[in-house]
């Protein structure tokens, strides 16, 4: 087992430049949105960080599948870890889109919105991972059931993502149809570069608590051994 | 400061508040992990010092820095 860690610090790096830069155009670079004005700046981390929670439940069910198909059992770490970094984005997409609704609706949240009831569905689900774990005993049962739970989870990503495309009377708004980005090119460049920054940063902090997972695992093997 | 900028402003920090207080667990963690393998090497070095031999492998080196 390799415990070097190159692509942790590579990724942190790319991650700590991109948001630097990304959130500096964002501030002083960008024009103001002609609806929303200044508030809509929040656009350039809200929805990074949403897409990026997206990315990483979606990766912790792409590794629930290969432990389900091939039985290695590193899958199972790895997609534990992967759920584990989708719900820090989860909690940063929920507060972060509170403070725009904020500011846009003059509420802090919205339950007539399916966008972002779904959204916090898809975050309560993958926040039950966790205690759905942690109530099993370790080893091939609990590795299992916890690959079928982050499968059936990501069948939400898409319900949640096409929700607002479906819905009626929303507020929320739709800003890639498919028609492309609604938004000037200068704001998609600024977007996109917060979201490579945003991919970054889940990628470095998923390739670092892999790794503490690993050692921990490695660890209690030498205490059993020792015992 | 006009209210928009406040709660835009405030968006970014709660993101940074976030991922520093994740730094923060993670160190914490992480001199857990130090401990553990420190006393490990040190059971591994008395057992050797006592003429008896290791019951388990020496482990790979430890790299946790970022």
């Amino acid at each position: 087992m390799s415990l070097r860690n190159n692509r942790g610090v590579a990724l942190a790096s790319t991650a700590a430049l991109l948001l630097l830069a990304g959130i500096s155009l964002a501030f002083f670079w960008v024009p103001d949105d002609v609806d929303q004005g200044f508030s809509q700046r929040i656009f350039y981390i809200h929805v990074p960080v949403a897409l990026t929670a997206y990315a990483c439940f979606g990766w912790g069910a792409w590794k629930a599948l290969r432990l389900l198909w091939t039985g290695e059992v590193r899958y199972d770490l790895e997609s534990y870890t992967a759920v584990h970094m989708g719900v820090i984005f989860g909690i940063l997409t929920l507060v972060t889109g509170s403070i725009w609704a904020r500011i846009s609706w003059g509420v802090w949240w919205s339950w007539g919105e399916r966008q972002l009831v779904l959204f916090l569905v898809l975050f309560l689900f993958y926040s039950a991972y966790f205690m759905l774990r942690y109530s099993t005993e370790p080893g091939p049962r609990r590795e299992r059931m916890s690959a079928v739970y982050a499968l059936f989870g990501v069948v939400l990503i898409p319900v949640s993502f096409l929700a607002i495309r479906l819905a009626e009377g929303f507020i929320h708004p739709t800003v890639f149809t498919r028609d492309g980005p609604q938004m000037a090119g200068s704001m998609f460049f600024v977007f996109c570069v917060c979201f490579a920054g945003t991919l970054a940063l889940a990628g470095a902090l998923y390739a670092n608590e892999l790794l503490g997972k690993r050692v921990d695992a490695s660890l209690r093997e030498l205490e059993e051994a020792r015992a | 400061m006009t209210t928009a900028e406040k709660y835009v402003t405030a968006a970014y920090l709660v993101v940074l508040a976030v991922v520093l207080l994740y730094v923060v667990i993670y160190a914490f963690k992480l001199a857990r992990l130090e401990r553990e393998v420190l006393r490990l090497a040190r059971l591994a070095a008395e057992r050797r010092e006592a003429g008896e031999a290791p019951r388990v492998e020496p482990a790979e080196p430890v790299r946790t820095s970022i």
